[in-house]
């Protein structure tokens, strides 16, 4: 049994488990922190930074933050939601992030964001970046204009040896996503899928398996994201 | 008070758009008792003849003539409302932003798999054509934009919404479902 | 697969926690990481391909194509500017007849940029296949590439004989200059080696650390951590191995005082981690040493073995049983973020140089999850002087709040540069007077992280109450221009160097840079500010020291210099364009050979 303990969120008390990361512990209290690079059950990769709220004052990330007793959180502030919407723009004009025939419009956490903190052009000036799809893969297809980095399939996707599928090339603003040609040759049709699943944006696809969900069908089409963990409160 | 006087271009976008404000259907008799259409292909008026309140500009800038069209707009348009995914951001034209101009001159007219009948190797280059832009330039950076209205194309309740919101003054709240980049 | 590859990864048993080490040998031996080798390590060392990339990729001093036989890495950083590295620079292209970020057409020279070597008090500098040639000249260049083509070894190249003190010793051989202009209680020869272990095997480890608590120390490499509560921590952690690493990685530039405690007084820092192993409890003490100090190898490796005749390190130190520590050098290959504790954790274990998120800290987890102490290499030094005189005589130096000295690297616009030890709250005014700098426009304190200041402040002082620094002074003169010279190139240094890994630094520095580029070009509007203050604000959210500090170059620029700023600025204009017609047609019409009509635009 896990110690039983309680914080605040924007004044609200809440309830949860020493140990467990904010994200998941305001989850449980139906409120919602916005997230990009978080998955649960996959340790915290703080990447995306959207996550970030103020814990007495200090910027902290709540998926890598483990809740303890009596911690007074601050989440849902204009300044911060301003905050998250900046990163958001940054992350937008970044790549190259062509909504209306990408496969994973409707289903795009990067997108659904956008949608509920009312993005309607990102103020800062596009890039139009040169990159590359990468199509050499018999399953996937990795779409580097659409990757945003957050490491979700670097973490999640593993080869039954435990040995990365996807990783990290390079650094800084040239950062990208490189697949292993040789364990991409061996992945099965499941974990193809699980790494389409896992990518919170369209840089993933399986082959043969876009647009299968009609528009007004898909997941973000109707309710902003979050909203089914705020019905609970 | 006289009606506000709207105006609309589609510079480089397919249309879809102008036909997503078509699409508002029968609200089409309000707005016009609502609204004057100035230079629109609406209604076909080519030049400007007033001064505007609101240019709506769908699609983004791939030539001389786009920029020139913009401007215009810009001077003659208290408002200017970028309408579309195209306008925002280039759209799909601005899929040949990491394409050197050359090479897509060059599939156009000259290697391109549908090209059968350029046996001369024509580019064309006569000096009333517009000229190419190096890549698609999204409308705000090239004038001032007032309101973005995001969307391929817009919803059709979007572009209601806003539109009476602003020739009524009122707060634009505009529900979640029309919102889309798509 | 090339023997030596195979020599290599037997010699570090195939683990791949020294990756590092490994592509460090096979780029020496063999000049580059081809793909082959590639999927031979990921075979041999039980990862993927794109695993061993990813380290790779990651550091600036590897590479998969070869670099040349030479291989000239010059230094870019603003004070390598300030002293003529253009010139050199273009003096290095036209005789080998290829552009930096190349090799010549025959594969013998290869030019390559990279953000400072630790060099800054005799610029322009460069390493040449890891030997370093300072206060280089168009002159010198032409003698060095007539040199390299004569196939001459590369430590024949000097025309200036050694530099001073140990960097003449016959195991650095090196033209470098310890510099040194103001001795103090670190940069002094007091003392023997063994002196301050002596004195705590006869007290306990707790007693250690009170002392050192006592005395009020904190780190020398910028952020100022207390070091007693540090070791306290490590000493209380539950896991029983515990490592100590001193930082070595002194990448901000404008730092070079580490490089001069090391060359001059590496007794001193190496007795300095042994007293922290025996405080802490643990058994080996790794220094993280930044690749461009590799000419320092074999002389401190020898000092390593001078120790362990002296029983100073390695089993039974000083014959007091249990009491076991040894120490060995760990090379970075490259990356300004490795600096960061956490960083340098993941780059010691053979990993591409990502901060980690705190908590858990190094000491609690640290080098392969067990607990480390991470200290600076002056810290370490001020620990051994504290050991030896009490922390009350430390205490007595300095000022209430920041006790004892720090140890400046001063360079830039001034006529003494080199390395001054001075006590906490020396004013910049003193500074300046004391290295002979006049008409000074500016000084950047604490290198591009730190904070740019301008004469209505020289009066401030240096301590962790005022001015807080890891060292870096640049004295900037009235001959450049701020923002064009200093700001964007230190914005520069920070997109080079993020990680990348946090969308903040890795997005940010790049739209304000833009932005900065903007105003400069007399583009900017007064939007344009607010915006650079706004986005150097959420910079903080970032993981870590690197992406936290990005903004700092714009931000402190603002705050010291806002009148540059504002006369550069559009003023009553809410929109400017940058779009300019004439560029943007003049390629597709030069393509189909029309005259571009202008007139309307």
């Amino acid at each position: 049994m896990s110690e039983k303990i309680a914080f605040t969120i924007d004044g609200v008390t809440c309830k949860g488990e020493k140990g467990q990361f904010l994200v998941d512990a305001a989850r449980d209290n139906g409120i919602y922190i916005p997230t990009l690079c978080n998955i649960p059950g996959v340790n915290p990769k703080s990447c995306c930074r959207i996550c970030t709220v103020y814990v007495n004052g200090l910027p902290m990330t709540a998926c890598s933050l483990q809740v303890f007793d009596g911690m007074e959180i601050i989440n849902d502030t204009p300044a911060l939601i301003e905050q998250r919407k900046i990163i958001l723009e940054a992350l937008f004009v970044e790549g190259n992030h062509y909504c209306p025939f990408c496969e994973k419009s409707g289903n795009c956490m990067l997108q659904a964001l956008a949608y509920r903190f009312g993005m309607l052009a990102p103020r800062f000036p596009y890039t139009f970046p040169v990159r590359e799809v990468d199509a050499s893969h018999p399953k996937i297809i990795k779409d580097q204009n659409r990757c945003i980095l957050c490491k979700r399939c670097i973490k999640a996707i593993k080869d039954e040896k435990g040995r990365s599928i996807f990783a990290y090339h390079r650094r800084g603003n040239k950062l990208r996503v490189h697949i292993d040609p040789k364990l991409a040759l061996a992945l099965t049709d499941e974990l193809a899928q699980k790494a389409m699943d896992v990518c919170p944006v369209g840089s993933i696809l399986v082959r043969e398996k876009g647009y299968r969900v009609p528009i007004g069908q898909r997941t973000y089409d109707k309710m902003p994201i979050g909203s089914d963990i705020e019905v609970k409160k | 008070m006289s009606k506000p006087i709207v105006a609309t271009a589609s510079l480089a976008g397919c249309f879809g758009c102008h036909m997503s404000i078509l699409d508002i259907d029968e609200r089409i008799l309000p707005l016009i008792d609502l609204v004057e259409f100035n230079k629109s292909p609406i209604d076909d008026i080519k030049e400007f003849t007033k001064t505007c309140d609101i240019g709506i500009i769908e699609g983004g800038c791939c030539n001389s003539e786009n920029v020139h069209v913009l401007k215009e707009f810009r001077k003659h348009c208290k408002i200017l409302i970028s309408l579309g995914e195209c306008a925002i951001m280039g759209g799909l034209p601005a899929l040949r932003n990491g394409i050197p101009i050359g090479e897509c001159l060059k599939e156009a007219y000259l290697e391109g798999p549908t090209v059968k009948n350029n046996v001369h190797k024509i580019l064309p280059n006569d000096s009333e054509l517009p000229m190419l832009l190096d890549r698609v330039y999204p409308c705000h950076e090239i004038v001032k934009i007032d309101y973005f209205l995001p969307g391929c194309p817009p919803r059709a309740d979007l572009i209601w919404d806003a539109l009476v919101a602003l020739i009524t003054g009122k707060e634009m709240k505009l529900p979640y479902e029309v919102i889309k980049f798509d | 697969m090339n023997a030596s590859v195979q020599t290599i990864v037997g010699k570090y048993r195939k683990d791949p926690t020294r990756l590092i080490d490994i592509l460090i040998d096979i780029q020496s031996e063999v000049g580059c990481v081809s793909d082959e080798t590639v999927n031979y390590l990921a075979q041999e060392l039980g990862l993927s391909g794109v695993d061993i990339l990813q380290t790779l990729s990651f550091y600036h001093f590897f590479s998969q194509e070869s670099r040349g036989k030479y291989t000239v890495y010059l230094n870019n950083s603003l004070v390598a500017r300030m002293m003529g590295m253009d010139e050199v620079a273009k003096a290095f292209e036209k005789e080998v007849g290829c552009k930096f970020g190349s090799v010549s057409p025959d594969g013998l020279i290869g030019l390559f940029e990279t953000s400072d070597i630790g060099m800054n008090d005799q610029e322009p500098a460069a390493l040449i296949n890891n030997v370093v040639f300072t206060r280089l000249t168009p002159f010198r260049v032409k003698e060095l590439v007539k040199d390299m083509k004569a196939g001459k070894r590369v430590d024949e190249m000097f025309t200036e004989g050694y530099g001073d003190g140990n960097n003449g010793s016959v195991l650095v051989k090196a033209m470098v200059n310890n510099n040194i202009r103001r001795v103090g209680l670190i940069l002094s020869d007091a003392g023997n080696p063994g002196d301050a272990l002596k004195r705590i095997i006869s007290i306990s480890p707790e007693a250690v650390i009170e002392i050192v608590k006592d005395s009020n120390l904190r780190g020398r490499g910028g952020a100022g951590f207390p070091t007693g509560l540090k070791w306290e921590f490590c000493r209380k952690a539950r896991e029983t191995e515990r490592f100590i690493f001193c930082n070595a990685d002194e990448g901000e530039p404008g730092t070079f005082k580490d490089r001069v405690i090391l060359t001059q007084f590496p007794y001193l820092v190496f007795e300095g981690m042994t007293i922290a192993g025996y405080a802490t409890g643990a058994r080996l003490g790794v220094l993280y040493l930044r690749y461009e100090y590799k000419y320092l190898e074999k002389f401190l490796n020898n000092i390593l073995y001078d120790l362990r005749d002296r029983k100073l390190l390695g089993k039974a130190i000083l014959g007091k049983e249990g009491f076991d520590f040894d120490i060995r050098i760990q090379y970075g290959a490259g990356a300004y973020v490795c600096g960061e504790e956490s960083a340098l954790l993941e780059s010691a274990e053979g990993r591409r140089g990502e901060p980690r998120d705190r908590p858990p800290f190094p000491v609690e987890k640290g080098y392969l999850d067990k607990p480390t102490v991470v200290n600076n290499v002056e810290t370490l030094g001020a620990v051994v002087r504290i050991i030896n005189n009490g922390s009350e005589w430390y205490k007595s130096i300095g000022t209430k709040e920041s006790s004892g000295s720090k140890v400046l690297s001063i360079s830039g616009d001034c006529k003494y540069p080199g390395v001054y030890e001075v006590p906490w709250g020396f004013s910049i005014k003193d500074m300046l007077e004391m290295t002979g700098a006049v008409h000074v426009q500016a000084v950047q304190v604490g290198g591009p992280s730190g904070t740019l200041i301008g004469p209505d402040e020289f009066n401030r002082t240096l301590s962790y109450a005022d001015l807080a620094t890891g060292g870096s002074m640049i004295i900037i003169g009235p001959n450049w221009d701020i923002l064009n010279d200093v700001v964007l190139n230190f914005m520069d240094f920070f997109i080079e160097e993020s990680c990348g890994s946090c969308s903040t630094c890795r997005n940010f520095p790049v739209i304000m840079r833009k932005t900065l580029l903007r105003i400069i070009n007399g583009k900017g509007i007064k939007k344009d500010i607010d915006e650079l203050l706004e986005l150097g604000q959420l910079l903080k959210i970032s993981r870590c020291g690197l992406g936290q500090t990005a903004g700092n170059p714009i931000v402190t620029s603002i705050k010291s210099f806002r009148h540059l700023y504002e006369s550069k600025l559009q003023k009553d204009k809410d929109f400017i364009s940058e779009f300019d017609m004439k560029a943007a047609v003049q390629e597709s019409c030069d393509y189909v050979g029309r005259i571009p009509n202008l007139k309307e635009a």
